[in-house]
């Protein structure tokens, strides 16, 4: 579960002075069910993401994330959440084992079990091929895999992904798709941002529109083209944002 | 859980810096073969060179003297000089270096030391060349024992006893031990210097590597996610940079030690041939002496650069803050080598007060008064500074600058 309650975040900018990247944003991501956040670049898709696995720390609101409040209990929070993004990199001089039990043991695994979890991960991901290679001599494919085989080695109630497919191949980017509704079948949270209507309509049980800053609107597929009087997720998101992208314009 | 996390975080970053080229190179192959070079290597060609200045019989140009046929043979009797007759253009000859020196006689030079009458010898030569001075060295010599043998003469001739031109004597004796005096002055310095400047050098790859060099690789994100602490991360990462920087310091000591051992074994054929040799060498309690006062000055260079490095964004930004800083820190280093004694105000002045303290440990001399303020100074230094990097390690607007 997450809750996320008038999350907000305003940086400071030399020349454009305060910016509120995050307004006010509130919802609530269910066990089992998809939340995707639709949004176009620099709406605050990443940085509402960030707090939520407490990289940043929010100017105004809160978020609590399987019982533990991300500002309170940032490190509680970071233990049962899995991180993704095309931004999360690997680090180059460890082999995928290393950089894998790295986490676990950073998560607080004991030796016996994570060598179990680390056995049963790159078995299920058909990463044995790999195990011992230094990372920065692996594919796109198996970096991906091995960024998977790091989220999942703690087997964490919470997912978030932050485009997760930006710039991947489509049988790398189907791999992902693949493994995140894999996630929720096994009951878990998940939250993934994107700007592909597509991969919103194939995986999102709920789906919230996000620009500049705030949360436009929230809703399954099917609510939403209810609401809008469009089939075509792309309409609607096109009538719900263009209001605002007017007033940036005039801006 | 903090502890095993910092230690988990140790552990990973010196698993990547042992594999990572550019750390080994700086932290363990230059203090390694840097001085072995150095001192060996420049040491013997500087001593070569100036041993076969010495050896060589340099050309003599003499101007004159054709009257005076009893100095032209001293000359000549002279060893290891070649005398050769003057050419009109001998000036030109020295400023081209083609003879290191010209000796002008006056005319009638036998005569007039018959008839008692004063006269001037000129040498011309070049000087701050080592060849010319050499030469000038060798004629002045000449010159001078041929002068004495005629006032001895004179003496003898008034029937004087030849005591009377040499009424008393006066000698110098060097009491300090040859190893604590002279030439290990100045090497403890030399010594201090090269400790500061590869400790500095040795940790700071790795502090760029460790903190700009993950943003720029996209690590940053990832590691932050999770659970572990910024400031478990930060004082994980320290501790790696400071190992590097102390490794550099250690192994530079230690390559230090062998190679004067070596230049000493060498130097002692020379010595026993009647020469003087430098005297360099470091004991193990002088080593270990500096080694633990690199300690804290390790600790605040390594903090100084993981607060400034973490501030960039690439790993070329952070080169750019950092380079300069050589100089920062190696001014100090330097000035130590002029002829400076510690004092209670300069026992207080970073870098500095540890490379003279170098000075005088390497010599075995143990002020323990400053070396307490010494290692305390520096150790309150190091503090705030490894509380600042891990505060700005804390800050977001610097993990995520854009």
């Amino acid at each position: 579960m997450i809750e996320a309650k008038g999350l907000s975040k305003r940086f400071q900018d030399k020349k454009r002075g305060e910016i509120r990247a995050v307004d006010h944003v509130s919802f609530v991501a269910k066990p089992g069910q998809i939340y995707g956040l639709l949004g176009a670049n620099g709406a605050g898709k990443t940085t509402t993401l960030r707090m939520l696995a407490t990289i940043l720390e929010p100017s105004d609101g809160t978020a609590v994330v399987y019982g533990h409040d991300v500002i309170d209990d940032p490190e509680k929070v970071r233990a049962s959440v899995g991180f993704l993004s095309t931004a999360t990199a690997l680090y180059p001089r460890l082999t995928a084992q290393e950089l894998v039990e790295y986490f676990g043991r950073l998560n607080g695994m004991d030796e016996a079990a994570l060598k179990q979890r680390v056995d049963y991960i790159f078995e299920r991901l058909d990463m044995n091929e790999f195990r011992d290679r230094r990372c920065d001599k692996l594919s796109t494919g198996m970096k991906q895999k091995t960024s998977i085989a790091r989220t999942l080695v703690h087997d964490p109630p919470v997912m978030i992904f932050d485009e997760p497919t930006l710039g991947l191949d489509i049988m790398t980017a189907r791999s992902i798709i693949h493994f995140i509704r894999e996630c929720r079948d096994r009951g878990k949270t998940v939250i993934f941002s994107t700007h592909v209507m597509s991969e919103v309509e194939k995986l999102c049980d709920v789906i919230g529109i996000i620009q500049s800053g705030k949360l436009l609107t929230e809703g399954t597929l099917a609510e939403l083209r209810n609401r809008y009087g469009e089939q075509d997720l792309e309409e609607i998101f096109v009538k719900v944002v263009s209001p605002l992208y007017v007033d940036a314009e005039a801006r | 859980m903090s502890l095993r996390n910092i230690g988990i975080v140790y552990r990973k970053e010196l698993t990547e810096a042992l594999r990572d080229r550019r750390t080994v190179v700086a932290s363990v192959v230059i203090p390694l073969f840097l001085f072995p070079l150095l001192s060996v290597g420049f040491g013997t060609l500087i001593a070569s060179i100036v041993s076969k200045t010495e050896e060589s019989s340099p050309k003599v140009m003499v101007a004159g003297g054709q009257d005076s046929p009893g100095l032209l043979a001293a000359l000549k009797a002279t060893p290891k000089i070649e005398v050769v007759p003057a050419t009109p253009n001998w000036k030109d000859l020295v400023l081209e270096k083609e003879i290191p020196i010209v000796v002008e006689i006056p005319s009638g030079f036998d005569k007039s030391i018959t008839d008692q009458k004063k006269l001037e010898v000129f040498i011309y030569k070049y000087s701050g060349e080592l060849k010319s001075e050499t030469a000038a060295n060798k004629l002045n010599d000449s010159l001078r024992a041929y002068r004495e043998n005629v006032v001895k003469s004179r003496v003898v001739a008034q029937k004087l006893p030849v005591e009377v031109l040499d009424p008393f004597q006066i000698t110098q004796k060097n009491i300090a031990p040859p190893e604590k005096s002279g030439a290990a002055l100045f090497f403890g310095g030399f010594i201090a210097y090269i400790v500061v400047f590869l400790c500095f050098n040795g940790g700071m790859h790795p502090a760029i590597d460790l903190t700009a060099g993950e943003k720029e690789r996209g690590t940053m994100e990832t590691i932050l996610s999770s659970p572990v602490s910024r400031s478990h991360l930060v004082i994980g990462k320290f501790l790696l940079v400071l190992t590097t920087a102390l490794a550099t310091a250690a192994l530079s000591v230690i390559s230090m030690g062998i190679s004067f051992a070596l230049v000493h074994a060498l130097q002692a054929k020379t010595i026993q041939a009647g020469k003087e040799g430098i005297e360099m060498h470091i004991g193990l309690g002088a080593a270990l002496s500096v080694f633990i006062m690199a300690i804290p000055l390790a600790v605040l260079f390594s903090s100084v650069m993981l607060m400034v490095a973490s501030f960039a964004k690439t790993y070329k930004e952070a080169q750019t803050y950092l380079v300069p800083l050589i100089f920062i820190v190696i001014i100090p280093a330097i000035a130590a080598m002029a002829p400076i004694d510690l004092n209670a105000r300069l026992a207080l002045v970073p870098i500095l007060n540890v490379s003279l303290l170098c000075k005088e440990l390497v010599i075995g001399l143990y002020h323990w008064k400053y070396i307490a303020i010494i290692f305390t100074s520096t150790c309150a230094y190091a503090a705030v500074a490894l509380f600042l990097a891990v505060k700005m390690f804390q800050r977001e607007s610097v993990l995520f600058r854009s």
